[in-house]
């Protein structure tokens, strides 16, 4: 960023307020989110500029980012903020933000393990793991990844073979259908 | 004591033994679980991260379910127990998407959400007084004063607002209660709440091989011989990928701990586990 003029607009925070319900314009940059957040060592940009961003308009760099993708979800960041700001919450309508927007992800591991996770929800009412794993492996070639850990797994009778599924199908189907009538 | 038991995807596999010892403690203690009937996964980090609709919709189907039994709800797992006390503040939140979810719940289940019931975690449970005097009374064996780290996580105690139990969220203390009641010694560590990567370890293993190799170092820095949680994916992430270099730390569920020293047969459940605790 440095040496570019930033021009701000405030399109990227009202849609980001409104799907995160989170109060962005609150930040006074105490960075103690950054302080306190596992992940920064792998970060391209620290928590504290997300919402930096986000205020900015910078919509082009936070969804191709690799951070809304690397956030755990673990609400360090939010449980210490002064002014209540989730940014795990921010991180998750940016990340539904480049999915609509059809932005590439940095990580797009990250993206096709969610997507699997939930297709095999939708398809048994619970997660098959077996299933959900292979689906990932396919999808993204890992192949050799973790094939030993599995095989353990497997061995302890911690990865089923086949998907349990709910058995009042019809009642879980309506339930997805909600998400389609929006 | 009765209640609705939602163990959740994880404790029907990778975490079976957190069921198994979670529902052996509580039939020794007299306190009665009903499983849900026909429950949904909860959507957990999947659901909040790329699908709003199923975050919310996911945990309120298991919410209905329970209301119409009437019981409250006991969740072993950190991110089901995160994922349904949330959708709950989200049911009391003024968003407009409430009534809608709502009025298709009822074309759903056939009722609406009424928020009723309550959520509780087994840590919880394990605290009431009720059972605290049961815990005295039946412990039968000590652990000797062996170090141990209790280890929380992220989701028990975070968001705060929508989830934690313990007096302060960040220097929770109830499992290191318990750990004393079985004559352990909870070591004082600064890693009890950091996070081990959660879901990240299928999708970015080295962030996640990281964050574990800190979170043993730490636990082994204060004198812990083992790690105990209350968090299937904790477990499964510290149980698998520690560093190899080093002595491994076995990685116990907390009710696994309160079983042995009730003396229930726990055999079954500490072969599951990868790093061997049987010596232990």
């Amino acid at each position: 960023m440095a040496g570019k003029q930033v021009i701000p607009s405030s399109k990227l925070i009202s849609s980001v307020a409104k799907k995160s319900s989170q109060p962005i314009n609150r930040c006074y940059q105490c960075h103690k989110c950054t302080g306190g957040c596992p992940v920064t060592f792998a970060m391209d940009i620290m928590p504290h500029q997300v919402v930096r961003y986000v205020q900015l308009g910078l919509e082009e760099k936070l969804l191709e980012s690799k951070t809304i993708w690397q956030c755990t979800a673990c609400h360090t960041c939010g449980s210490r903020c002064p002014n209540g700001i989730d940014i795990a919450a921010i991180n998750d309508a940016l990340k539904q933000q480049a999915i609509t927007n059809n932005v590439k992800p940095a990580l797009p591991e990250v993206r096709t393990f969610h997507e699997a996770f939930l297709a095999s929800v939708k398809n048994n009412g619970r997660v098959h793991e077996l299933g959900m794993m292979l689906a990932f492996k396919r999808k993204t070639g890992t192949y050799l990844q973790d094939v030993s850990l599995g095989l353990k797994m497997f061995r302890r009778n911690k990865l089923r073979l086949l998907p349990k599924k709910i058995k009042n199908r019809k009642r879980f189907h309506t339930l997805l259908q909600g998400e389609k009538e929006g | 004591m009765k209640f609705s038991y939602y163990p959740g995807c994880s404790l029907h596999s990778t975490a079976a033994e957190f069921s198994a010892s979670t529902e052996a403690i509580f039939k020794f203690l007299g306190v009665k679980l009903q499983e849900l009937d026909d429950w949904c996964c909860c959507g957990a980090t999947s659901g909040h991260s790329i699908n709003n609709f199923l975050s919310h919709a996911l945990p309120l189907y298991n919410l209905i379910l329970a209301e119409n039994n009437g019981s409250d709800i006991v969740v072993p797992c950190a991110a089901c127990y995160s994922s349904l006390k949330s959708a709950q503040v989200f049911m009391k939140s003024n968003n407009s998407k409430v009534t809608k979810l709502n009025n298709h719940l009822k074309v759903t289940m056939g009722r609406t959400y009424q928020g009723q019931i309550n959520v509780y975690h087994v840590l919880e449970i394990l605290n009431n007084p009720q059972i605290q005097d049961l815990l005295k009374k039946h412990i039968s064996k000590n652990f000797n004063g062996i170090p141990l780290a209790s280890y929380y996580g992220c989701l028990l105690n975070r968001p705060p607002k929508a989830v934690s139990f313990e007096d302060n969220p960040e220097q929770p203390k109830l499992m290191d209660k318990l750990l004393n009641q079985v004559g352990a010694t909870p070591v004082v560590w600064p890693h009890k709440n950091e996070c081990c990567g959660a879901s990240l370890a299928i999708s970015q293993p080295k962030i996640v091989e990281q964050l574990v190799a800190k979170i043993i170092g730490s636990a082994k820095h204060a004198g812990a011989k083992a790690i105990v949680t209350a968090c299937p994916l904790c477990q499964t992430n510290l149980d698998s990928r520690q560093p190899q270099d080093t002595d491994s730390l076995p990685v116990f569920f907390i009710t696994e701990i309160i079983g042995l020293a009730l003396g229930i047969n726990s055999l079954s459940w500490l072969k599951k586990h990868l790093i061997d605790p049987i010596p232990f």
